[in-house]
């Protein structure tokens, strides 16, 4: 061996990889019968909000969360075309350094505007404001008690920023409210919670966690992802709706969803906010946005202040289609239609990637889900249903969903 | 609460869990002597939680594979929680 030259990896050392061998396997499993990867869709082209030319066919898109179809507004792509012509395509910087143009000041106003609240934080992310506020606000020592059911993005903000993290069972008040009195006197106490919970589509009892959060001196964070833009009186979720907004200290949330760009936010009425700038390692040691993507983003979320028709058609959609689906025999993640998420329960994951396929193939897109990332191991087709879905392409969509179920035999023939 | 007390009682919480009716030595490993999943995991940590009224965090169950190591941390826990100094390190 050679002092300058590392030793190569032949004898004993283990292969790094070689841990994910049981899903290679699995993966390879479901791949060799033939089915078409449902981890590998490519769209070739995108028509519309609700249509795309996925793998060479054309396809209604019912799982893209583009809740309120902003992604072709024409006056959203010409905020964007003139703030790319303006401005450039990046600001290659920091937000505390170079990377705070005049969009981003603008999209930052647009927020305060929408939720009516004093401050208002864009990053490039919405993973990024997740993992940046959560791990910024609880440190080594503070508690986060937070649902089981919590998103990636929130999990890994708790474990980056090293506080002591209690789960509680899903929308379970009073395993929530044991939890909170558990905790020592004088921790620092942050209640993670989510507005609409995005695997089975259900809505948190906010008004009551919340309350019982408030009771116990903790401080609550809503992540309203799945919610902006349709639930609540002015489309500020559902702690909006359940009448408790008022009492969340920070809501977090995504431009990926209902804004139809990329990008995330906090939002919040606590004096002190502005110092997470300096402090929020997420937020410091990232490029910003493009000046084109805060443009669309400051765009639609103006227009989504005064969306009451679109959320209206966007309700009747998801109604049509989770009584549809009922009728025909599908077994549904909620009693009845709570947000945009319809989530169809599958069997198991083989039969769930074969309905996929079948979906796929009929002209559909379905997002599929599969444990880890679901609730009790799940395998799920998860539908979001977009404002711009005419009612006969909900018929159409309801028409295929009953064929290839027919045809996988996960409904009776 | 003496330790043997602690493991007696958690004896009786593990069993609805433990559906393989693995017997249970001081070195059995959660995951791979009894097999539990990390749903399987919660549920018998939400179990012991009520039953001692303590907290056992994420970041402390990251420290237990062993039945020995359950049983020390939550005669600790338990220890502590009954002194009146919560449940926290």
């Amino acid at each position: 061996m050679e002092a300058d030259r590392p030793q190569s990896l032949t004898g004993d050392s283990p292969d790094l990889l070689s841990k994910f061998d049981e899903l290679i396997a699995m993966r390879q499993g479901l791949l060799d019968t033939g089915i078409e990867d449902p981890y590998n869709l490519v769209m070739e082209q995108v028509l519309s909000p609700t249509r795309a030319i996925c793998n060479g066919r054309e396809t209604i898109l019912l799982g893209t969360y583009n809740y309120m179809g902003m992604t072709f507004d024409p006056d959203v792509i010409a905020a964007g075309k003139q703030a790319l012509a303006d401005f450039g395509t990046g600001t290659t910087g920091s937000r505390v350094l170079n990377g705070t143009y005049q969009g981003h000041r603008e999209c930052e106003e647009a927020l305060r505007e929408f939720y009516a609240m004093d401050h208002a934080m864009v990053f490039s992310t919405g993973y990024q404001a997740n993992l940046g506020i959560i791990s910024t606000l609880a440190g080594k020592g503070d508690y986060i008690v937070l649902d089981l059911d919590s998103h990636a993005s929130i999990w890994d903000g708790c474990a980056l920023g090293n506080a002591e993290v209690v789960p509680f069972k899903h929308n379970d008040v009073e395993a929530l409210e044991k939890r909170l009195k558990r905790i020592p006197a004088g921790a620092g106490k942050l209640v993670i919670l989510e507005g609409v919970y995005s695997m089975l589509g259900d809505v948190a009892p906010l008004k009551e966690m919340v309350r019982v959060a408030k009771e116990n001196g903790a401080m609550v964070l809503v992540d309203e992802a799945h919610s902006m833009g349709f639930i609540g009186e002015h489309g500020r979720g559902v702690s909006e709706d359940q009448g408790v907004i008022d009492d969340v200290d920070f809501i977090v949330g995504t431009f990926s969803k209902s804004v139809g760009t990329v990008g995330g936010f906090c939002v919040s009425n606590h004096p002190k906010f502005e110092i997470m700038r300096l402090v929020c390692r997420p937020y410091v040691f990232t490029a910003s946005l493009p000046p084109s993507v805060v443009a669309t983003a400051a765009t639609s979320i103006r227009k989504l202040m005064h969306g009451s028709n679109k959320r209206a058609h966007l309700w009747e959609n998801s109604r049509t289609l989770h009584a549809g689906l009922r009728g025909l025999g599908f077994e549904l993640g909620t009693p009845e239609a709570q947000s945009a998420i319809i989530a169809v329960i599958m069997p198991d994951l083989q039969q769930g990637a074969m309905m996929w396929e079948a979906l796929l193939k009929e002209g559909l897109y379905v997002n599929l889900a599969r444990p880890p990332a679901t609730p009790a191991n799940m395998t799920l087709l998860r539908c979001s249903l977009c404002a711009e879905h005419s009612a006969e392409e909900v018929a159409t969509i309801l028409q295929i969903f009953e064929r290839a179920g027919k045809a996988v035999g996960i409904i009776p023939a | 609460m003496d330790r043997a007390e602690v493991d007696s009682r958690i004896r009786s919480q593990v069993a609805p869990f433990n559906t393989k009716g693995i017997a249970i030595a001081e070195d059995t490993s959660f995951q791979n002597d009894l097999e539990f999943d990390s749903l399987t995991v919660m549920d018998f940590v939400a179990a012991i939680e009520d039953d001692f009224d303590i907290i056992i965090s994420m970041n402390q169950q990251a420290e237990i594979e062993r039945w020995s190591q359950l049983i020390d941390a939550v005669h600790k826990l338990e220890a502590a929680r009954a002194a009146g100094k919560g449940t926290g390190e």
